[in-house]
Protein backbone atom coordinates (compact mmCIF):
# COMPACT_ATOMS: atom_id res chain seq x y z
CA UNK A 1 0.00 0.00 0.00
CA UNK A 2 2.99 1.85 0.11
CA UNK A 3 2.72 2.28 -3.47
CA UNK A 4 0.27 5.42 -3.20
CA UNK A 5 3.36 7.27 -1.40
CA UNK A 6 5.87 6.16 -3.65
CA UNK A 7 4.11 7.21 -7.10
CA UNK A 8 3.84 10.81 -5.40
CA UNK A 9 7.49 10.66 -4.84
CA UNK A 10 8.02 9.32 -8.59
CA UNK A 11 5.90 12.38 -10.09
CA UNK A 12 7.50 14.97 -8.10
CA UNK A 13 11.06 13.99 -8.83
CA UNK A 14 9.85 13.19 -12.54
CA UNK A 15 8.11 17.07 -12.38
CA UNK A 16 11.53 18.65 -10.89
CA UNK A 17 13.74 16.97 -14.18
CA UNK A 18 11.21 18.02 -16.73
CA UNK A 19 11.25 21.43 -16.78
CA UNK A 20 8.04 21.99 -17.75
CA UNK A 21 8.29 19.46 -21.01
CA UNK A 22 5.61 16.77 -21.29
CA UNK A 23 6.95 13.63 -20.03
CA UNK A 24 6.14 10.77 -22.28
CA UNK A 25 7.73 8.12 -20.54
CA UNK A 26 9.36 7.52 -17.04
CA UNK A 27 11.75 4.67 -16.37
CA UNK A 28 12.23 3.63 -12.94
CA UNK A 29 15.01 0.42 -11.41
CA UNK A 30 13.13 -0.80 -8.56
CA UNK A 31 14.91 -2.93 -6.58
CA UNK A 32 12.84 -6.14 -5.11
CA UNK A 33 14.26 -5.51 -1.95
CA UNK A 34 11.91 -2.47 -1.88
CA UNK A 35 8.81 -4.70 -1.92
CA UNK A 36 6.76 -2.30 -4.62
CA UNK A 37 4.45 -4.41 -6.74
CA UNK A 38 4.58 -2.48 -10.04
CA UNK A 39 1.19 -3.39 -10.93
CA UNK A 40 -0.63 -0.96 -7.87
CA UNK A 41 2.33 1.49 -8.80
CA UNK A 42 1.01 1.93 -12.39
CA UNK A 43 -2.44 2.29 -10.94
CA UNK A 44 -1.54 5.01 -8.40
CA UNK A 45 0.71 6.80 -10.86
CA UNK A 46 -1.73 7.11 -13.23
CA UNK A 47 -3.78 9.19 -10.69
CA UNK A 48 -0.94 10.89 -8.80
CA UNK A 49 0.13 12.21 -12.56
CA UNK A 50 -2.95 13.60 -13.45
CA UNK A 51 -2.40 17.90 -13.92
CA UNK A 52 1.08 17.20 -13.89
CA UNK A 53 3.17 17.14 -16.44
CA UNK A 54 2.80 13.79 -16.16
CA UNK A 55 -0.14 13.30 -17.02
CA UNK A 56 -0.82 10.25 -19.18
CA UNK A 57 2.99 9.21 -18.84
CA UNK A 58 4.23 5.67 -19.33
CA UNK A 59 5.75 4.22 -16.50
CA UNK A 60 8.36 1.53 -17.17
CA UNK A 61 10.06 -0.22 -14.77
CA UNK A 62 13.39 -2.10 -14.69
CA UNK A 63 13.56 -5.11 -11.47
CA UNK A 64 16.37 -4.90 -9.81
CA UNK A 65 17.65 -8.27 -7.64
CA UNK A 66 18.49 -8.51 -4.64
CA UNK A 67 22.46 -9.05 -3.89
CA UNK A 68 24.41 -8.61 -0.89
CA UNK A 69 28.27 -8.71 0.19
CA UNK A 70 29.95 -9.90 3.26
CA UNK A 71 32.68 -8.14 4.00
CA UNK A 72 34.58 -10.17 5.83
CA UNK A 73 34.69 -13.15 3.16
CA UNK A 74 34.68 -10.74 0.27
CA UNK A 75 31.91 -12.58 -1.15
CA UNK A 76 28.79 -11.26 -2.73
CA UNK A 77 25.57 -13.63 -3.71
CA UNK A 78 21.40 -13.13 -4.79
CA UNK A 79 18.83 -13.73 -2.11
CA UNK A 80 14.87 -14.52 -3.25
CA UNK A 81 13.84 -14.90 0.38
CA UNK A 82 14.73 -11.92 3.16
CA UNK A 83 18.17 -13.87 4.50
CA UNK A 84 20.59 -11.51 5.09
CA UNK A 85 23.23 -13.33 7.06
CA UNK A 86 26.35 -14.63 5.24
CA UNK A 87 25.54 -18.28 4.11
CA UNK A 88 28.99 -18.53 4.14
CA UNK A 89 30.85 -17.29 7.60
CA UNK A 90 27.86 -16.96 9.64
CA UNK A 91 28.20 -13.57 10.13
CA UNK A 92 26.19 -10.24 9.98
CA UNK A 93 28.82 -7.82 8.47
CA UNK A 94 26.81 -7.85 5.14
CA UNK A 95 25.72 -5.15 3.10
CA UNK A 96 23.05 -4.91 0.26
CA UNK A 97 24.99 -4.59 -3.09
CA UNK A 98 22.07 -3.82 -4.89
CA UNK A 99 18.11 -4.30 -4.55
CA UNK A 100 17.39 -1.20 -2.51
CA UNK A 101 17.18 0.84 -5.45
CA UNK A 102 14.11 3.14 -6.09
CA UNK A 103 15.32 5.41 -8.53
CA UNK A 104 13.71 7.70 -11.49
CA UNK A 105 16.60 6.65 -14.34
CA UNK A 106 15.73 8.30 -17.10
CA UNK A 107 12.50 10.81 -18.35
CA UNK A 108 11.83 10.77 -22.11
CA UNK A 109 10.06 14.44 -22.87
CA UNK A 110 8.16 16.06 -25.45
CA UNK A 111 9.27 19.64 -26.27
CA UNK A 112 9.39 22.62 -24.16
CA UNK A 113 6.19 23.88 -23.60
CA UNK A 114 6.51 27.12 -25.09
CA UNK A 115 6.58 24.85 -28.34
CA UNK A 116 3.25 23.35 -27.48
CA UNK A 117 1.41 27.11 -27.08
CA UNK A 118 -0.27 27.98 -29.96
CA UNK A 119 -0.99 24.60 -30.91
CA UNK A 120 -4.69 23.11 -30.95
CA UNK A 121 -4.73 21.22 -27.37
CA UNK A 122 -5.69 18.14 -29.30
CA UNK A 123 -2.14 17.87 -30.24
CA UNK A 124 -0.67 17.69 -27.05
CA UNK A 125 -1.90 14.17 -26.34
CA UNK A 126 0.13 12.27 -29.23
CA UNK A 127 -1.18 9.07 -29.78
CA UNK A 128 0.76 6.40 -28.50
CA UNK A 129 1.09 4.45 -32.33
CA UNK A 130 2.54 7.60 -34.03
CA UNK A 131 4.72 6.78 -35.60
CA UNK A 132 7.05 9.82 -35.18
CA UNK A 133 7.20 9.15 -31.58
CA UNK A 134 7.91 5.21 -32.33
CA UNK A 135 11.21 6.28 -34.03
CA UNK A 136 12.13 8.42 -31.37
CA UNK A 137 15.69 9.14 -32.74
CA UNK A 138 16.62 11.75 -30.68
CA UNK A 139 16.40 9.28 -27.72
CA UNK A 140 20.20 9.54 -26.49
CA UNK A 141 21.25 5.55 -26.01
CA UNK A 142 21.91 4.10 -22.79
CA UNK B 1 7.09 15.48 -32.19
CA UNK B 2 9.99 14.11 -31.03
CA UNK B 3 10.97 12.68 -27.72
CA UNK B 4 14.03 13.56 -25.65
CA UNK B 5 15.98 11.55 -23.43
CA UNK B 6 16.53 13.30 -19.76
CA UNK B 7 18.85 11.35 -17.56
CA UNK B 8 17.87 11.71 -14.24
CA UNK B 9 19.32 8.54 -11.60
CA UNK B 10 17.93 10.07 -8.69
CA UNK B 11 16.22 8.19 -5.39
CA UNK B 12 12.55 8.76 -5.80
CA UNK B 13 12.83 9.63 -2.46
CA UNK B 14 15.44 12.14 -1.88
CA UNK B 15 13.30 14.72 -1.54
CA UNK B 16 11.89 12.85 1.35
CA UNK B 17 14.94 12.43 2.90
CA UNK B 18 16.37 16.17 2.47
CA UNK B 19 13.48 17.38 4.38
CA UNK B 20 14.34 14.89 7.29
CA UNK B 21 17.71 15.84 7.46
CA UNK B 22 16.46 19.49 7.77
CA UNK B 23 14.28 17.93 10.97
CA UNK B 24 17.18 16.07 12.19
CA UNK B 25 19.37 19.85 12.08
CA UNK B 26 16.38 21.31 13.88
CA UNK B 27 16.25 18.27 16.53
CA UNK B 28 20.26 18.32 16.55
CA UNK B 29 20.19 22.09 17.09
CA UNK B 30 18.32 21.73 20.49
CA UNK B 31 20.62 18.77 21.76
CA UNK B 32 17.34 16.52 21.67
CA UNK B 33 17.09 13.09 20.76
CA UNK B 34 14.62 11.75 18.15
CA UNK B 35 12.91 8.12 18.05
CA UNK B 36 11.05 7.06 15.47
CA UNK B 37 8.36 4.48 16.87
CA UNK B 38 6.66 2.17 14.79
CA UNK B 39 4.64 -1.35 14.64
CA UNK B 40 1.11 -2.50 13.15
CA UNK B 41 -2.15 -1.13 14.58
CA UNK B 42 -2.27 -2.39 17.67
CA UNK B 43 1.06 -4.13 18.26
CA UNK B 44 0.95 -1.35 22.07
CA UNK B 45 2.99 1.35 20.95
CA UNK B 46 0.74 3.25 23.37
CA UNK B 47 0.87 1.37 26.13
CA UNK B 48 4.42 0.61 26.14
CA UNK B 49 5.19 4.84 25.76
CA UNK B 50 2.36 5.20 28.95
CA UNK B 51 4.70 2.79 31.03
CA UNK B 52 7.85 4.66 30.38
CA UNK B 53 7.62 8.07 29.62
CA UNK B 54 6.95 9.80 33.02
CA UNK B 55 9.56 7.65 34.59
CA UNK B 56 13.10 8.30 33.04
CA UNK B 57 15.16 10.43 35.62
CA UNK B 58 16.65 13.43 34.13
CA UNK B 59 15.27 12.97 30.32
CA UNK B 60 12.33 15.19 29.74
CA UNK B 61 10.06 13.71 27.23
CA UNK B 62 7.87 14.73 24.16
CA UNK B 63 5.72 12.91 22.10
CA UNK B 64 4.44 13.35 18.48
CA UNK B 65 1.68 11.38 18.25
CA UNK B 66 0.48 10.64 14.74
CA UNK B 67 -2.67 9.33 13.76
CA UNK B 68 -4.96 9.32 10.43
CA UNK B 69 -7.53 9.99 13.07
CA UNK B 70 -8.58 11.61 16.57
CA UNK B 71 -6.51 12.31 19.63
CA UNK B 72 -7.59 9.27 21.86
CA UNK B 73 -3.42 8.29 21.83
CA UNK B 74 -2.67 11.63 22.44
CA UNK B 75 -4.78 12.19 25.39
CA UNK B 76 -3.92 9.19 27.43
CA UNK B 77 -0.29 10.49 27.01
CA UNK B 78 -0.83 13.81 28.29
CA UNK B 79 -3.22 12.80 31.15
CA UNK B 80 0.59 11.76 32.25
CA UNK B 81 1.91 15.39 32.19
CA UNK B 82 3.78 14.89 28.62
CA UNK B 83 4.09 17.37 26.26
CA UNK B 84 2.06 15.91 23.45
CA UNK B 85 1.37 17.08 20.13
CA UNK B 86 -1.16 15.75 17.71
CA UNK B 87 -0.59 15.49 14.42
CA UNK B 88 -3.46 13.89 12.67
CA UNK B 89 -2.65 12.87 8.42
CA UNK B 90 -6.06 13.51 7.12
CA UNK B 91 -8.32 16.42 8.61
CA UNK B 92 -11.22 13.91 6.72
CA UNK B 93 -11.44 10.55 6.39
CA UNK B 94 -8.90 8.33 4.52
CA UNK B 95 -5.69 10.09 5.17
CA UNK B 96 -2.23 8.97 4.94
CA UNK B 97 -1.00 5.45 6.24
CA UNK B 98 2.43 7.07 7.79
CA UNK B 99 4.10 10.15 8.46
CA UNK B 100 7.02 11.40 6.25
CA UNK B 101 9.59 14.07 6.87
CA UNK B 102 7.20 17.13 5.41
CA UNK B 103 4.26 16.12 8.01
CA UNK B 104 6.61 16.43 11.10
CA UNK B 105 8.40 19.47 9.52
CA UNK B 106 5.01 20.83 9.55
CA UNK B 107 4.79 19.95 13.50
CA UNK B 108 8.35 21.07 14.18
CA UNK B 109 7.48 25.13 15.46
CA UNK B 110 4.58 23.22 17.94
CA UNK B 111 7.14 21.03 19.53
CA UNK B 112 8.44 22.26 22.58
CA UNK B 113 11.61 21.67 21.47
CA UNK B 114 13.80 23.91 24.31
CA UNK B 115 11.63 21.98 26.87
CA UNK B 116 12.61 18.34 26.34
CA UNK B 117 15.43 16.28 25.48
CA UNK B 118 14.05 13.16 24.00
CA UNK B 119 11.35 12.77 21.21
CA UNK B 120 9.26 10.06 20.55
CA UNK B 121 7.29 10.07 17.14
CA UNK B 122 4.53 7.68 17.57
CA UNK B 123 4.05 7.04 13.65
CA UNK B 124 1.09 5.36 12.18
CA UNK B 125 0.29 1.68 12.53
CA UNK B 126 1.22 0.12 9.78
CA UNK B 127 4.39 -2.32 9.53
CA UNK B 128 4.85 -1.17 5.75
CA UNK B 129 4.88 2.80 4.28
CA UNK B 130 6.34 4.30 7.66
CA UNK B 131 9.84 2.19 7.31
CA UNK B 132 10.36 3.90 3.62
CA UNK B 133 10.01 7.44 5.27
CA UNK B 134 12.33 8.82 7.30
CA UNK B 135 11.03 12.12 9.41
CA UNK B 136 14.61 12.83 11.01
CA UNK B 137 15.09 10.79 13.39
CA UNK B 138 18.00 9.60 15.43
CA UNK B 139 16.38 5.58 15.90
CA UNK B 140 13.78 3.82 14.91
CA UNK B 141 12.13 1.53 17.11
CA UNK B 142 9.39 -1.18 16.09
CA UNK B 143 7.16 -2.96 18.33
CA UNK B 144 6.21 -6.64 17.27
CA UNK B 145 3.23 -8.63 19.41
CA UNK B 146 3.12 -12.05 20.03
CA UNK B 147 -0.16 -12.53 18.51
CA UNK B 148 1.12 -11.09 15.32
CA UNK B 149 2.97 -14.47 14.50
CA UNK B 150 6.19 -15.80 14.12
CA UNK B 151 6.42 -15.27 10.09
CA UNK B 152 5.99 -11.19 10.42
CA UNK B 153 10.13 -10.84 9.89
CA UNK B 154 9.99 -12.41 6.78
CA UNK B 155 6.64 -11.03 5.43
CA UNK B 156 7.68 -7.21 6.59
CA UNK B 157 11.68 -7.35 6.00
CA UNK B 158 11.73 -3.62 4.78
CA UNK B 159 10.51 -2.87 8.76
CA UNK B 160 12.40 -5.27 10.62
CA UNK B 161 15.88 -4.00 8.90
CA UNK B 162 14.90 -0.21 9.34
CA UNK B 163 14.30 -0.68 13.04
CA UNK B 164 17.48 -0.54 15.52
CA UNK B 165 15.65 -1.82 18.26
CA UNK B 166 12.66 -4.55 18.47
CA UNK B 167 10.21 -4.68 21.30
CA UNK B 168 8.48 -8.31 21.51
CA UNK B 169 5.04 -6.76 23.13
CA UNK B 170 2.43 -8.93 24.91
CA UNK B 171 4.60 -11.75 26.19
CA UNK B 172 2.48 -12.00 28.99
CA UNK B 173 -0.02 -13.73 26.41
CA UNK B 174 2.28 -16.40 25.91
CA UNK B 175 1.09 -19.52 28.24
CA UNK B 176 -1.90 -19.04 26.17
CA UNK B 177 -1.34 -18.95 22.64
CA UNK B 178 0.11 -21.12 20.22
CA UNK B 179 3.65 -18.68 19.51
CA UNK B 180 7.23 -19.89 19.60
CA UNK B 181 9.45 -16.93 20.73
CA UNK B 182 12.64 -18.91 19.17
CA UNK B 183 11.12 -18.78 16.31
CA UNK B 184 10.63 -15.23 15.89
CA UNK B 185 13.81 -14.55 17.05
CA UNK B 186 15.43 -16.55 14.53
CA UNK B 187 13.56 -14.91 11.78
CA UNK B 188 14.29 -11.44 13.05
CA UNK B 189 17.91 -12.42 13.28
CA UNK B 190 17.86 -13.78 9.63
CA UNK B 191 16.10 -10.51 8.30
CA UNK B 192 18.01 -8.34 10.78
CA UNK B 193 20.92 -10.09 11.55
CA UNK B 194 21.95 -8.99 15.63
CA UNK B 195 19.66 -6.43 15.89
CA UNK B 196 18.46 -5.62 19.36
CA UNK B 197 15.55 -7.08 20.68
CA UNK B 198 13.43 -6.78 24.46
CA UNK B 199 10.84 -8.90 25.78
CA UNK B 200 8.25 -7.21 26.93
CA UNK B 201 4.45 -7.16 28.74
CA UNK B 202 3.14 -3.62 28.25
CA UNK B 203 0.25 -4.92 30.76
CA UNK B 204 2.43 -6.67 33.19
CA UNK B 205 5.27 -5.03 33.19
CA UNK B 206 7.86 -7.33 32.46
CA UNK B 207 10.61 -6.34 30.58
CA UNK B 208 9.52 -2.55 30.83
CA UNK B 209 12.85 -1.81 32.99
CA UNK B 210 14.88 -3.22 29.46
CA UNK B 211 12.72 -0.98 27.73
CA UNK B 212 13.63 2.07 30.04
CA UNK B 213 17.42 1.55 30.15
CA UNK B 214 17.58 1.73 26.47
CA UNK B 215 15.77 4.52 26.28
CA UNK B 216 18.07 6.53 29.05
CA UNK B 217 20.97 5.47 27.48
CA UNK B 218 20.01 6.53 24.17
CA UNK B 219 19.07 10.77 25.69
CA UNK B 220 22.56 10.03 27.29
CA UNK B 221 24.42 9.51 24.14
CA UNK B 222 26.95 12.82 23.79
CA UNK B 223 25.86 14.58 20.05
CA UNK B 224 24.62 13.07 17.24
CA UNK B 225 23.59 9.32 16.92
CA UNK B 226 23.41 8.06 13.19
CA UNK B 227 20.22 6.18 12.29
CA UNK B 228 21.64 3.54 9.93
Amino acid sequence: MHELSLSSAVVNTAVKHAGGRRVEVVNLRIGKLRQVVPDTLEFYFAFVAGDTVCEGAKLNYEIIDARLRCNPCAKEWGIEIPAFRCPHCGGSDVEVASGNEFEVESLEVGPPEEALQGRPAGDLEAPADDPEIEEAECIAPR
Amino acid sequence: MHRTKVKVVEEALDANNTIAQANRADFDRADVKVINFMSAPGAGKTTLLERVVADLPGVRVGVLEGDVQGSMDADRLASLHVPVTQLNTDPSFGGECHLDANMVRSAVPELPLDDIDLLIIENVGNLVCPAEFKVGEDMRVMVTSVTEGEEKPLKYPLMFRACELVLINKIDLLPHIDFDVERLLYNIDQVHPDVETILVSARTGEGIDSWREWLLRLAAREGAVAAG
